[in-house]
């Protein structure tokens, strides 16, 4: 038993080397910081969050969210602190304005489209109604 | 009856119509590539148009160049560079024959020494010559953060009354001088 304490000893140590400035101590806060990290993108790398990412900025901002949330900024103001510096790309979740309008309403758009496509289908569908003479035609035939 | 068949033309030409507007946006992009107008990765900054933020930086340990605050950003005598850069920067060493270029035009450059050691800053200013009117030393890159740097290079135009009127991430290449940074400085010279 007291062989394997060092070895059980170990996480531990393995997380407290990994906590200093970009991991908090307090679970619930460093969940809530990790809930936002996992919505601002990666400057460096562009495709990835800043948790998901080893760059030195992202860690850097890692640390920023987690000192905000420290001093007391809310959620949103975490969020905005970030914004206000490197505007809406940095938010993976692009906020609603007139530049990303477009943006956020392509799918209603597609949407209404494929409706009024699905409609005019409908109402066209149905070959058009014979003719007198195309009526006269099978007898016509069937006399012969 | 010839509705119909109007219709139906109109439905054919639908999917040549949707491919020549792909086909014009693709080559409006080519070309904006080409001519550097338009650049996929480039982000605009979101202080354009802005002051610069607030802040204050101490000088790079041991350089006769003094450090600078963003008062001192403010009503310039003609419209000035923020350089941030640091001496591991690869692209920086690329960069740097441009600003020499503009020093040597009079443009003042505002350098900050982004997460460097200042022995290795002096050393590359000594060995390459020193392109700043003012160098200040931001190790933490806390204040670049401010600025909403992503990577050095990093550099801003700033007009007389202070105000961020461009800002490029990446190398300042002739290319780059030639068509945004000399005409932007005549701009608002």
């Amino acid at each position: 038993m007291r062989l394997l304490l060092p070895f059980a000893l170990l996480p531990g140590l393995a997380l407290a080397a990994f906590l200093p400035a970009d991991r908090l101590a307090d679970p619930a806060a460093e969940a809530r910081a990790q809930s936002i990290g996992r919505e601002v993108r990666c400057m460096v790398c562009q495709g990835q969050s800043i948790e998901d990412s080893d760059a030195d900025l992202a860690r850097d901002l890692r640390r920023v969210i987690r000192e905000r949330l420290a001093v007391g900024d809310d959620d949103g103001a975490v969020r905005g602190f970030l914004h206000n510096r490197y505007g809406d790309f940095i938010l993976l979740r692009p906020p609603f304005s007139l530049a990303t309008a477009l943006l956020w309403a392509t799918p209603a758009l597609a949407f209404l489209l494929g409706l009024v496509l699905v409609r005019r289908r409908r109402q066209s569908a149905g070959p058009a109604p014979l003719t007198a003479e195309e009526q006269a035609r099978p007898e016509q035939l069937a006399r012969r | 009856m010839s509705g119909v068949l109007n219709r139906r033309r109109l439905l054919l030409a639908a999917p040549l119509g949707v491919a020549a507007a792909a086909g014009v946006g693709f080559w409006a992009m080519l070309s904006g590539l080409q001519d550097g107008s338009f650049n996929p990765r480039g982000v605009p900054s979101a202080l354009l148009g802005r002051p610069p933020p607030d802040f204050a930086l101490p000088p790079v340990e041991g350089s006769t160049l003094p450090g600078f605050a963003s008062a001192d950003l403010r009503g310039l005598e003609r419209p000035s560079l923020v350089n941030f850069w640091a001496s591991w920067c690869v692209p920086c060493i690329i960069e740097h024959p441009q600003l020499m270029a503009l020093r040597a035009e009079g443009v003042p450059i505002f350098g900050i020494s982004y997460k460097d050691r200042a022995p290795d800053a002096l050393q590359f200013l000594s060995r390459r010559g020193d392109p700043f009117l003012r160098l200040a030393a931001d190790p933490p890159g806390r204040v670049a953060i401010d600025w909403g740097v992503y990577g050095v290079p990093e550099s801003y135009i700033l007009d007389r009354q202070g105000i961020i009127r461009w800002r490029y991430a990446g190398p300042i290449t002739a290319d780059i001088m030639n068509e945004d940074v000399k005409p932007l400085l005549r701009r608002h010279a």
